[in-house]
């Protein structure tokens, strides 16, 4: 009985793994893409509704506590699930018609989900390493979908190399740690630290590992080539879901496992946070590459988030949180819209000085983008002023004034790359009449949808941040931080 | 009976005669090499600290580090394939259409 109770508290995990094991048998029998697709949203269209549910129900853990449900691992999941759900949404159409729509794709997302699920539930080393490959492995293909164009083949060997290599790192601190603590369970890890030097470069291994893996700065090199190289609707997938698991991975890691005193890890990740914030703005601007410039500006979104994980409070916590469901809206929209205009013939629409005079062209599409994009800089009524705001003020409440200055400063510098899309879309005139085909209805509604979500929690994000909040109220995390 | 030490200097040997390898090292093929003589040197490490603290876990990592090894070879050699294909290499010199 205890095992149902078990795969019952991680039933989204188990839906989406078998959906993906029933995709590829379709895939292999009937090649039927139609069906692949509908068992695709279907299955994470429902472990997206039970973790949603999981998000207001008991928290506990399951399968002798290697992982954990309910609270952060469910909202971490929904995240998860979201994201691949809106990105297999518009996937299909911008897949077909680059004629790179296989079965395998789906398949590869879902398993790749999984992976997410498990990361985002973790509660054991153990579980953070086969949720992270799990999610890496099936990444690696995806980056390499577009093998016959040099640009796909080169993202997949770099994102495949450098991700090999930052796993060597992340299993090593893991070792370290085991040999510090003689535990793999992240709260005996916890409760077994102290100031060595085994547990300290444990830490600091497991710590460069996860930062490869969210991709900072000085980790960040794979980053922008491997979201070029790869397909649009993919690199949105790769930039929100992915993301957002070993984001929530790191947040448990940091508030669950390792003790604020044995060392300042404080202090390494407000470095790592200005570095990052700083030369993300800095680079996204001088890019042409729409895809490279939105590659930058997750890069430099990764640098907010680690702003408030520098924080270190309930209140940074839930701040970095409920950001990255924001994250997750606003750049899956800014990737689809994008995908849309890369799909078109006849100009090279990945380049940002092709985007003149489109915004009257396909009215809905540039509105959409202008809503993305506000949304990203960070003006209100968006919700990604709502994040920022959160992560701002937890900043300055935990002390931290100068990192705050400085995420106010580098976002201000962010407005100039995001506005210039929209500049050149409504202000200049096109300089060659490109016709523009029209986009399905799925496409086009998924878009919409997402658009009226960054409005919607951007006004009333009162009820969802209660929420994240009461996860910290009173339980593990405050109890072990001494808060 | 040896000391633990002994196992966890030659792991750390391993792990670091990877890293360099992976550095400055320009074939893909050669490059994954060293990356899993990375994850293999690693293994030892769980593996001395296992039987030091006389539990499993370590060993059970072990497992799923050879299995994730596994997997990554069959995705990795693949890709190193695909890359053969277009620029009739591995040489990760060439790989350079993208910069910035």
């Amino acid at each position: 009985m205890d095992y149902l109770h078990d795969l019952n508290v991680f039933l989204p995990g188990v839906i989406v793994a078998l959906a993906g094991l029933i995709a590829i048998i379709i895939d292999a029998y009937k090649n039927d893409h139609g069906a692949i697709f509908g068992l695709t949203v279907f299955s994470l269209f429902a472990g997206l509704v039970l973790s949603v549910i999981d998000m207001f129900g008991p928290v506990g853990e399951a399968f002798s506590g290697m992982i954990t449900y309910g609270g952060v691992a469910a909202f971490g999941n929904s995240v998860v699930l979201f994201g691949a759900l809106f990105c297999v949404l518009i996937s299909r159409e911008y897949l077909n018609a680059i004629d790179y729509e296989y079965g395998e794709v789906y398949a590869l997302i879902l398993f790749a989900t999984a992976g997410m699920l498990g990361l985002a539930s973790a509660n054991n080393l153990i579980m953070i390493f086969i949720g992270i490959e799990t999610m890496s492995i099936c990444l690696y293909v995806l980056a390499g979908l577009i093998k016959e164009r040099k640009t796909g083949a080169e993202a997949a060997l770099k994102y495949f190399l450098l991700g090999a290599f930052s796993t060597g790192f992340l299993l090593y601190g893991m070792a370290l740690l085991y040999g510090a603590t003689g535990s793999l369970y992240l709260t005996e890890i916890a409760e077994a630290a102290s100031s060595d030097l085994i547990f300290i470069a444990g830490a600091a291994l497991l710590l460069v590992g996860f930062f490869f893996k969210v991709s900072v700065v000085p980790f960040h090199m794979w980053t922008p080539d491997v979201y070029q190289g790869t397909p649009t609707t993919i690199t949105a997938y790769m930039a929100t879901a992915s993301k957002s698991a070993a984001f929530v991975a790191l947040l448990v890691v940091l508030s669950k496992m390792i003790p604020a005193e044995t060392a300042d890890w404080a202090g390494v990740i407000e470095v790592i946070a200005i570095l990052t914030m700083v030369l993300g703005n800095l680079i996204a601007i001088v890019q042409d590459n729409i895809k490279r410039m939105l590659a930058y500006s997750s890069i430099a979104h990764a640098g907010y988030l680690l702003v408030g994980l520098a924080a270190g409070t309930p209140e940074g916590y839930s701040a970095v949180l409920f950001y990255l469901f924001a994250y997750t809206i606003m750049n899956i929209g800014a990737f689809g819209v994008v995908a849309y205009y890369e799909r078109q013939q006849g100009l090279d629409f990945t380049d940002v000085n092709n985007y003149v005079g489109l915004g009257f062209k396909k009215p809905l599409m540039g509105v959409l983008l202008s809503f993305f994009l506000f949304s990203l800089v960070g003006i209100p009524p968006f919700v990604g002023f709502v994040g920022k705001y959160l992560i701002f003020a937890a900043a300055i409440d935990a002390g931290y004034v100068a990192l705050a200055i400085i995420l106010a400063l580098a976002s201000a510098a962010s407005v100039y790359y995001y506005l210039r899309p929209m500049v050149y879309m409504y202000f200049r005139d096109p300089h060659k009449d490109v016709p523009l085909v029209r986009s399905g209805i799925v496409f086009r509604s998924t878009l919409v949808i997402l658009a009226a979500l960054t409005l919607y929690f951007g006004i009333a994000f009162g009820d969802l941040h209660n929420l994240l909040s009461s996860y910290y109220a009173a339980d593990w995390v405050t109890h072990l931080m001494g808060h | 009976m040896i000391s633990i030490d002994w196992f966890l200097a030659l792991s750390a040997l391993l792990f670091c005669i990877g890293i360099i390898g992976v550095l400055i090292r320009k074939n893909a093929i050669v490059i994954f090499m060293c990356v899993e003589l990375m994850l293999n040197a690693v293994n030892l490490s769980l593996i001395s600290f296992s039987s030091h603290y006389g539990n499993i876990d370590g060993q059970i990592l072990v497992f799923f580090a050879l299995a994730v090894a596994a997997a990554e070879a069959v995705v990795g050699l693949a890709i190193i394939i695909a890359i053969f294909r277009n620029n009739l290499s591995v040489d990760i010199n060439k790989v350079n259409l993208m910069r910035w």
